[in-house]
């Protein structure tokens, strides 16, 4: 048994990494790039469960990391066709391109 | 048999409803057989039930057919039922009867037109709500298909609604009987104050217990149930709508302004005989009316030159006719002058059909004129029709005019005056048929080629001329070896007619007169459509004034539309409608706040999710 981390530590790696992630999403203009952000901020939720879990050791923030993978993988599979057909409408893969719904 | 009374007015609105829901789905001719077979086979029931109704013994009152309960608040107590008796039944005969001939009429008539099951839809639902207005044991029933019946008239008025003509006509008409309507709704409404009953049956039993003969109750509710009569018949000073009426198609005129809705009013003062019986002064007032509506419209009858408007001031007339005898107390005869005149009525109307049809839209009578080689069979269908609202023997129409005259000369309740105006009546009535049937029928033919009608639009004339002749069997005057198998029938349900000191020579000598009147109307109208005549026929004068109808949509512009648009006009700017404008102003500032956050840019909405979460979450902690 390595010497635990202590959960402050783990807490501020996923604040980080959700502060990174927003950012990536908030400036990003490219799809790929939010799409890419989104992944990290999904991440960083998952190191914020494993850390939990660690510290009151409960599995149950284990088992919601596992959720979390399969969720992010199948979003990736719809987020992917969707890059696709943005690209396909589009003819670009610039987010700004979508404003067809301004109001 | 008579369980199935509720089909009579079941079919024709389940043909509504199948209409008015597949119509634009169905083929031609499988919209015909629904439209026209759904009052086809309303009119088996109507016949089947009326036979068993007459087989039972006389003296078993009337039949009452309970549907369902339709409210119940307090002591109202409204229960949908048909109520079959005497008088019923001769309106349910009549609709359904008249109905289905007009209804086969206009699968020829209405070939060519490409809204044609929405036609035959309007109609199945006037038949329906007509039936149950005759049908209804209830006020409230019969108010429902009074105001139904209406609607019906609205919408077939302006069916041809891309003419901005036949809307406004149609709108008229609707407005001007709403006013008469008005009067109905609140004297059923006093009714229910006072006798706390809407049943027709149970007001008929607790007005006379209740009410004193002539009290002031009893008249004014007399009087209020005659100003939606008035109203819907097309009596004076409500009868302007009904010219106008003529802006739809054909059968419609036949079969709502000629056979059946204007009837109604008619109906509905038999119905309620009890209640009129106790007011002496409404009574005399119907006559009154009645009287001087015949004569003014016969005037304007005699003068117009567009065939429908002919037939439709004939039709306010003979109205006029049926109030006269209902106020001189002959309700039969009354009665019997509504089914003679549906008859007869629809046969002249359906026969101004076809004319119209073979001159090719033409509804001029001096551009028509020599059509009687052309179409022999509407030739002498007409002429039939004709006889019979001239009041000419062997046709009904000449027992049912000879009747009212004769209760005009010796009921207690009748005057002098009346009688003249029922003798001038007679005349004019001659005059403007027979004007009518010259000039569309005799003279040098105006029209090459005339179109021949199909054969669908032909036989319905011959068997509306076979019933002219057929309801004469109904009712004969005695004197000439007859029997008043109708009259006793009505009398049933009806209350008796006074009975009348006869002399020998009086009757027989009312007959002559009225058929010589009739034949010297006949006479003049020969005279005065000779094709030299003819040719000058420029309306001046008095004969302007009658052809205008005695000036009455001059007088009502001027005393009532113009002060009505002008109080418009002056409450533009209504502070009530402020309210809802502002409303909706501020719905729409609202609106254009929220429009401008949908950005379309995604990373605003991503931003505005963030913030949102931050901003909850900060709540929650801060409240922890």
């Amino acid at each position: 048994m390595i010497a635990a981390i202590p959960m402050e530590h783990a807490l501020l790696l996923s604040a980080t990494l959700m502060a990174l992630g927003l950012v990536g999403v908030l400036v990003r203009r490219n799809i790929l790039f939010v799409l890419l952000s989104i992944e990290i901020m999904l991440n960083a939720a998952g190191v914020a469960f494993v850390a939990a879990g660690s510290g009151w050791n409960q599995t149950d923030g284990e088992v919601m990391f596992i959720f979390i993978l399969a969720m992010a993988a199948s979003e990736v599979a719809v987020g992917l066709a969707l890059l696709f057909q943005f690209r396909k409408l589009f003819g670009t893969l610039d987010t700004r391109a979508a404003a067809t719904m301004k109001g | 048999m008579l369980d199935l009374l509720w089909l009579v007015v079941a079919l024709p609105l389940a043909g509504f409803a199948g209409l008015a829901l597949l119509g634009p789905l169905l083929s031609r001719r499988a919209v015909s057989a629904v439209g026209v077979g759904s009052v086809g086979a309303a009119m088996v029931v109507a016949l089947a039930a009326a036979w068993t109704f007459i087989e039972r013994h006389p003296g078993h009152g009337a039949w009452v057919q309970p549907l369902w309960q339709w409210m119940h608040v307090g002591s109202l107590d409204v229960s949908l039922s048909l109520c079959l008796d005497e008088l019923s039944l001769v309106m349910m005969l009549v609709i359904t009867v008249v109905g289905f001939f007009i209804h086969v009429y206009s699968i020829g008539y209405m070939a060519g037109d490409e809204d044609y099951s929405r036609f035959l839809a309007y109609m199945n639902l006037f038949v329906a709500l007509m039936l149950l207005l005759a049908l209804a044991d209830n006020l409230v029933a019969l108010y429902l298909g009074w105001e139904g019946v209406g609607l019906c008239s609205y919408l077939l008025i302006g069916f041809w609604y891309r003419d901005a003509a036949n809307g406004r006509a149609a709108r008229k008409a609707f407005i001007v009987t709403r006013v008469g309507d008005a009067g109905l709704i609140v004297g059923l409404l006093l009714i229910f104050a006072y006798l706390g009953t809407l049943n027709i049956q149970d007001v008929l039993v607790r007005a006379p217990a209740q009410w004193a003969a002539g009290g002031a109750l009893a008249t004014t509710a007399a009087a209020l149930l005659l100003a939606g009569a008035v109203g819907k018949s097309a009596q004076l000073p409500l009868q302007v709508w009904l010219p106008d009426a003529m802006a739809g198609p054909t059968p419609v005129s036949a079969l709502i302004h000629a056979a059946t809705m204007v009837t109604a009013g008619v109906y509905l003062i038999a119905r309620m005989n009890g209640l009129f019986v106790l007011a002496p002064a409404v009574m005399t007032l119907v006559s009154v009316i009645g009287a001087a509506t015949l004569v003014i419209a016969g005037f304007s009858a005699a003068t117009q030159r567009d065939i429908k408007r002919v037939i439709a001031y004939s039709t306010i007339s003979q109205i006029g006719y049926m109030f006269l005898a209902l106020g001189v107390g002959a309700w039969a005869a009354g009665i019997f002058h509504v089914v003679t005149h549906a008859f007869f009525k629809s046969l002249l109307f359906l026969g101004a059909g076809v004319l119209i049809h073979a001159v090719g839209g033409e509804q001029d009578l001096f551009e028509m004129g020599g059509l009687r080689r052309a179409l022999p069979t509407t030739f002498w269908a007409f002429l039939i029709a004709a006889g019979a609202l001239a009041g000419l023997p062997p046709t009904g129409g000449f027992t049912s005019k000879e009747a009212i005259v004769y209760f005009a000369s010796f009921s207690p309740q009748s005057h002098w005056l009346l009688l003249a105006a029922a003798l001038l009546g007679v005349f004019l009535t001659g005059l403007y048929t027979f004007r009518m049937v010259f000039l569309a029928f005799m003279g040098p033919p105006r029209h090459e080629h005339p179109h021949r009608a199909p054969a669908s639009m032909v036989w319905p004339l011959a068997v509306l001329a076979l019933g002219c002749l057929a309801t004469a069997a109904l009712d004969w005057p005695a004197d000439l070896g007859g029997r008043a198998v109708f009259s006793d029938f009505l009398d049933r349900v009806l209350p008796p007619a006074a009975s009348l000191p006869v002399g020998q020579w009086t009757v027989p000598a009312l007959q002559i007169a009225g058929v010589a009147l009739s034949l010297a109307g006949i006479a003049v109208a020969w005279v005065i459509t000779r094709p030299a005549r003819v040719a000058g026929g420029s309306a001046a004068g008095l004969r302007r004034f009658w052809l205008a109808g005695w000036g009455f949509d001059w007088l009502y512009q001027k005393a009532v539309v113009r002060p009505l648009l002008w109080v418009v006009w002056m409450d533009r700017h209504d502070p009530v409608d402020r309210v809802y404008t502002g409303l909706a102003r501020s719905a729409a500032a609202g609106h254009r706040a929220m429009a401008r956050a949908q950005s379309g840019q995604i990373a605003w909405y991503a931003l505005a999710i963030a913030a949102g979460a931050v901003i909850v979450m900060t709540i929650m902690v801060v409240l922890s």
